[in-house]
């Protein structure tokens, strides 16, 4: 009898169980999450389960007969891991052996350093800090946010709609610069003026003032902004603190090969979702991370094979990897959808409407067309994305 | 026989679960979903993952 580690019960974790079933894995599979939950959708925590009208129990995911048999240990986040003794550690010292490793751990927030007191400030990523944020979401409160990403842009919408002041401070130029482009990303940012939402771009925060809680922000330009509460959307950092001392490579999340195999000669082991840095043929041979909702589950869908494969004593299939990477984004009444790699673009094109309505906007770089999204256009993506699968 | 289910009340209209089972999900000329409520069962396997990726959870399968 063997046994998998999942380390992570979030989507990848779930998916990678599912994936190690239909590969034809019929051994024993544990699941270990820091969290209490089992996995659940995180992208409504900024949304519909952040204004309140969804609980939190509804948010879990639907799991495959195929793995009612996986032990799941919720609340226990693993601390440490000895890949040469195939065992990781959890907290509170008990150790699980292991025969294969998959590693679906994650992200956290990344929380800056900035002098004021510690109350009040709050990140955005599990349910627990959901339902923390949206005591505070109450008609009249003067939120911050710092960080002008999806997340920063998607509570900046909900929090307008329950009534609240909202101010976004971010270092970027235009709210979702990255990802959207210049020209897409200051259309948003009108969106969310119309709105009411106030934007200090350029600037960052450099003290709060308050005696335990936040009462205010300090500004690197030097205005004062009231705060009830703060939230911080400044990016995130990758879950693999607890695999250290194994020599891998744990440069900007944990490196994979095509077939999300770790490289390393002391246990077959495989990585999923956000923190994995996969090569993807659609986008040359480059290996990123990849913080999109879809990609726990493409991810997982090639790594179960693989450590199905390592663990029979067989070769895995090394064949290059394809996932289109997509992301949605929903604020007000916009809905925006993405194919490919926008975010690596160096020219746009809007070649169907207007930025400040209805449009598509296609991404290129010098191989060509790289990403593409569209504004209210959903129905009129798939032709892209087939130019887009046809890069590989 | 596959048996699906979506909510529409989650539906969102990305269309996502189009491509892993065009001939189950469509969206329609005005960008609307639209479904069949029966597949053969030598459908599940696509239509399972249809309901994995969409962002909404919305789709049931039985």
């Amino acid at each position: 009898m063997q046994r998998v580690v999942i380390v992570g019960a979030g989507l990848g974790g779930l998916r990678a169980a599912e994936s190690l079933r239909s590969a034809g894995y019929s051994d024993a599979i544990t699941i270990v999450g820091d969290e209490a939950y089992l996995p659940y959708n995180r992208p409504p925590l900024s949304k519909e389960a952040l204004a309140g009208g969804v609980d939190i129990e509804s948010l879990e995911f639907r799991r495959k007969a195929s793995v009612d048999d996986v032990e799941w240990l919720l609340g226990s986040p693993v601390v440490g891991c000895d890949l040469a003794a195939r065992t990781v550690t959890l907290d509170g010292g008990a150790s699980l052996d292991f025969d294969g490793l998959v590693v679906a751990s994650g992200i956290r927030p990344r929380r800056l350093p900035i002098p004021g007191p510690a109350g009040g400030r709050f990140a955005l990523r599990t349910a627990a800090d959901a339902l923390a944020v949206r005591e505070y979401l109450i008609p009249g409160a003067a939120i911050i946010i710092m960080g002008a990403g999806f997340i920063g842009c998607e509570v900046a919408a909900t929090a307008i709609k329950l009534g609240c002041s909202v101010h976004v401070v971010a270092l970027d130029e235009e709210p979702m610069v990255r990802p959207l482009g210049q020209e897409l990303g200051a259309a948003m940012r009108r969106r969310h003026e119309a709105r009411g939402v106030r934007f200090h771009l350029g600037h960052t925060i450099v003290a709060f003032t308050g005696d335990e809680h936040v009462r205010s922000a300090s500004l690197s330009d030097g205005t004062e902004l009231k705060a009830d509460i703060v939230i911080e959307a400044v990016g995130s950092v990758a879950n693999t603190e607890w695999l250290n001392g194994n020599n891998l490579n744990l440069s900007d999340g944990l490196l994979t090969d095509s077939c999300m195999q770790v490289e390393t000669p002391l246990a077959p082991m495989v990585a999923v979702g956000d923190l994995a840095r996969h090569p993807n043929a659609l986008f040359g041979s480059v290996p990123r991370r990849i913080e999109h909702w879809n990609i726990p589950t493409e991810t997982a869908r090639r790594a179960g094979p693989t450590l199905a494969s390592l663990l029979a004593g067989e070769e895995p299939d090394r064949s290059p990897f394809i996932a289109m990477p997509a992301f949605w984004s929903d604020q007000y009444e916009t809905k925006l959808q993405s194919f490919g790699m926008p975010g690596i673009a160096d020219r746009t094109e809007v070649t169907s409407g207007s930025v400040d309505g209805a449009c598509i906007i296609e991404y290129f770089d010098a191989t060509g067309l790289v990403g593409v999204i569209g504004v209210d256009r959903t129905a009129e993506l798939a032709p892209y994305r087939k130019a887009l699968l046809a890069r590989s | 026989m596959v048996k699906i289910t979506v909510d529409m009340d989650k539906c969102q209209h990305y269309g996502q679960c189009c491509f892993e089972a065009e001939d189950v999900f469509a969206l329609d000329e005005s960008g609307k979903l639209v479904y069949s409520k029966e597949a053969d069962e030598s459908r599940r396997a696509d239509v399972e993952s249809a309901a994995d990726v969409c962002p909404m959870q919305a789709i049931t399968v039985e």
